[in-house]
């Protein structure tokens, strides 16, 4: 048998999906399952083209550049430290829309309510999403209520879709990455995963630790209004920062060099990951951005960043190149190196 | 974290390798044989670093891996009856039966949890006394202490809804096995540095003996696991083979001795089938007779099911080191972490999910023999 | 296999004539079970193992270990560069 270097499209199982005929809970994790039910399933069926899902989609709408996007939120529990499902339902949308470089400007939000749940509990959800709103700068102008049977909605879904408009000369997006681009994060990793699973039934654990959950619409803004040629963004949320080096190196057919020590871990996020046996890379996150910038707007990008409160921290940890197309390579703490993969699915605390 | 941080200085790792390097003057070949130093040694690239002629053989160490195919297909029929919350630990979730693995029976409506210590599973049998619930109980001997415990305080408690699915595995007669393979390549050990912190060092004594190679006792941390390969490449180029303890902080000879008694007390030793390389005789533990009530296997009568294992998974020869992993054919093709075939490609800790998930740019792919990395 | 981490030992108390105790992972708060350390007292350090302490940690043989390794290699820096790849 010759040694040939690894082709990465070959390693995955030809037939969609033959995987399960039933929805596993993997397939919502934002790793190599949803992926598949995405471009698989999804797709086709809307006639789009898989290759270029970004977090939001741009379109013409009369002329203008308007940029759409629309998220679910199932998180269990619902209240978390540092976050809830409410605040969730409006800065994971908001951030979407932030990741195309648009100004975000309206919501609505669906919510499917389990027959049973406390009206005390929704109206603290309702309220926590409006005050998430009015700190995101984006108003919520329309919405729907349904209610389930009881034991049908574990409490409560909720929806929110969001328009905002992109600047002319704007064009960010997951096709964009360049070999030489600088990739950045914009502050301390981990901490929304472990926050929520912190409070799982079967896992408990005490910690000080709190979900990152806010707007990151701020950072953007910040990074364009300072000149920075932005090449793409992308909020790390389910699948960690893993998921999101590696859905942007294949998008943009380029490969990613990171540096593990760059990379920002706080210690007790650190300290939960070793615990659970779970990779940072690939810990939840909810208002974080990576970008890929042109290298010779790195230090004004983190700049820009760092002097937004809520990036701060914000720090390189690696670089675009033409080596090995769609993987992300590590350098490790040691000096060896490792391939940082797409997540399978559900990450799952281990024993060994 | 304090003594776990220190022991991934980069610098001190450096001085190691130097050493390591400076030590050797002809290839060796040693099995690290616990799959959380596999997990080590792939993540942070260890095995690259080391000279070229020392090579890695990576051991049956994964409790997920070895644990026999049918006990697998007799935890999935007792996790999907009506009425039964089944609880185990996250790496056995994604292990294939030989049609499905638990997160599917999740998806069809079994009731699966996953939790992060046995006791977890009491707690929820204590609050859902309607329920079965059974606690899928594997793992080398550094699990057996918990297991055991559990299934005491179940006792002690008269917790009736409560019952245990055992699948215990032990290192040494697994070493044995090994160094008795007519194709056995290995020529040193890197002990399982938790396993000894809990049946002690002397085990080990007699294997040193009986075969004659080195065998250190190693930790788990990039250092630990360098320094455990200094050590034994020490002992090979002189010829030495010594019982060496190289994690002191955490092993002692004797071991902990109120944690063997409980073993002892809960379980006894039974001839136990490894997934993918056969029954090796008393290698395995399972509930005594004194607690023969809280057997989950006679509880839902699941003890008559047997199966054969798929021809084209080879995980048997990864497992005792005979291939790497990518030198499987179903490696990355038809076995992949998604549609595993063995259970070295689902746990975390498996040899291939470790190659697969953390592999090398330039590792072959493909069929048959040749290629080494 | 076995995903045993150190712990300080913050607090103990008594169920039933179990030990259990909180253990601090640098920053991550547990319940763990003593019961098979009994020498383990507040403030010592522990490897905890699926939610059971498994062995107290020497803390004193961890530090000289780590002191062995800073001086590994000492005496070739001295008298000549070490061997790398």
């Amino acid at each position: 048998m010759t040694t040939e270097h690894l082709d990465l499209e070959s390693w995955t199982c030809p037939v969609p999906l033959r995987d399960s005929p039933t929805v596993l809970l993997g397939h919502g994790a934002g790793g190599r399952l949803s992926a598949d039910l995405v471009e698989h399933l999804f797709v086709p069926s809307f006639g789009g083209d898989a290759s270029a899902l970004a977090d939001a989609a741009v379109v013409d709408a009369g002329g203008a550049r308007v940029a759409m996007s629309t998220d679910s939120f199932v998180v269990r529990p619902r209240w978390f430290p540092g976050g809830n499902i409410g605040a969730l339902a409006v800065n994971g949308t908001v951030n979407d829309l932030a990741m195309v470089g648009a100004t975000p400007l309206y919501l609505t939000t669906g919510f499917i309510v389990e027959e049973g749940l406390e009206v005390d509990e929704l109206g603290r959800i309702a309220s926590a999403l409006g005050a998430a709103a009015a700190l995101a700068g984006v108003r919520v102008v329309a919405g729907d209520t349904k209610v389930v049977d009881r034991g049908h909605g574990d409490g409560v879904y909720i929806n929110t879709a969001g328009i905002g408009v992109v600047p002319d000369g704007v064009e960010i997006g997951p096709t964009r990455a360049r070999p030489g681009d600088a990739v950045l994060v914009s502050g301390p990793i981990g901490m929304h995963g472990i926050a929520v699973l912190s409070v799982r039934d079967g896992l408990e654990f005490g910690t000080e630790i709190r979900s990152d959950c806010q707007p990151v619409t701020s950072l953007v803004s910040g990074m364009l209004s300072a000149g920075v040629d932005v090449h793409v963004l992308r909020d790390p949320t389910r699948g960690g920062v893993a998921a999101a080096l590696n859905e942007i190196a294949a998008s943009s057919k380029v490969g990613v060099q990171i540096t593990e020590r760059d990379v920002p871990v706080p210690d007790d996020v650190r300290a939960a990951c070793g615990f659970l046996g779970l990779d940072p890379m690939v810990v939840a996150n909810e208002g974080k951005v990576v970008a890929f910038v042109a290298e010779s707007d790195a230090e004004r990008a983190l700049q820009a960043m760092r002097a937004d409160p809520r990036g701060a921290g914000a720090t390189r940890i690696g670089t675009v190149t033409d080596d090995h197309p769609g993987v992300v390579v590590a350098r490790t703490g040691i000096g060896g190196t490792r391939v940082v993969d797409l997540p399978l699915g559900e990450q799952l605390p281990r024993i060994c | 974290m304090k003594y776990l941080d220190e022991f991934h200085d980069p610098d001190l790792a450096k001085r190691l390798l130097d050493e390591i390097h400076a030590t050797v003057t002809q290839p060796w070949a040693m099995m690290e044989v616990c799959g959380g130093q596999t997990h080590t040694i792939i993540r942070n690239g260890i095995d690259q670093l080391l000279p070229d002629g020392v090579e890695m053989i990576h051991g049956p160490g994964c409790p997920v891996c070895v644990t026999p195919l049918e006990v697998i297909d007799r935890a999935l029929a007792i996790a999907a009856e009506p009425d039964v919350i089944f609880c185990s630990f996250g790496d056995m979730i994604r292990v294939p039966g030989s049609e499905k693995d638990l997160f599917r029976i999740k998806s069809e409506g079994g009731d699966i949890r996953v939790v992060y210590s046995p006791l977890d599973a009491v707690q929820i049998a204590r609050d859902n006394p309607d329920k079965q619930v059974v606690f899928f109980g594997i793992g080398f001997e550094t699990t057996a202490p918990a297991n055991a415990m559990t299934v005491y305080l179940a006792k002690k408690e008269g917790l009736t809804n409560f019952s245990m699915l055992v699948s215990h595995v032990l290192v040494p007669p697994a070493i044995s096995t090994i160094m008795e393979s007519p194709t056995c390549r290995v020529q040193a050990f890197l002990a399982a540095g938790h396993v000894c912190a809990v049946m002690g060092m002397r085990q080990y004594v007699p294997l040193v003996e009986q075969y004659h190679v080195p065998i250190v006792v190693t930790g788990f941390e990039p250092l630990d696991v360098l320094e455990g390969i200094r050590r034994t490449l020490v002992q090979l180029e002189s010829g030495a083979a010594e019982l060496d303890n190289a994690y002191p902080r955490a092993v002692t000879m004797d071991g902990n001795l109120p944690a063997q008694r409980m073993v002892l007390d809960v379980f006894d030793t039974t001839d136990r089938a490894w997934r993918g390389i056969g029954t090796i005789p008393a290698s395995g533990w399972r509930l005594s007779d004194r607690y023969a009530d809280f057997d989950a296997e006679a509880r839902f009568d699941v003890a008559d099911i047997r199966t054969e294992e798929s021809p084209l998974c080879r995980s048997g020869e990864v497992l005792q080191g005979l291939i790497k992993p990518h030198e499987c054919s179903a490696f990355g093709t038809s076995c992949t972490p998604r549609n595993p075939l063995g259970a070295p490609m689902v746990s975390s800790e498996g040899a291939c999910a470790a190659y697969y998930a953390f592999r090398r740019l330039d590792a072959p792919v493909g069929a048959g023999a040749g290629g080494t990395t | 296999m076995c995903l045993g981490v150190p712990g300080k030992v913050e607090q103990i108390w008594d169920v039933e004539g179990t030990r259990m105790a909180n253990v601090d992972f640098g920053g991550i708060r547990k319940e763990v079970c003593l019961a098979y350390v009994p020498e383990v007292e507040v403030g010592d350090y522990t490897v905890v193992h699926v939610g059971f302490a498994i062995t107290k940690l020497d803390e004193e043989s961890a530090l000289e270990t780590l002191r062995l390794f800073s001086q590994i290699g000492a005496l070739e820096e001295e008298f000549g560069t070490p061997f790398t790849q």
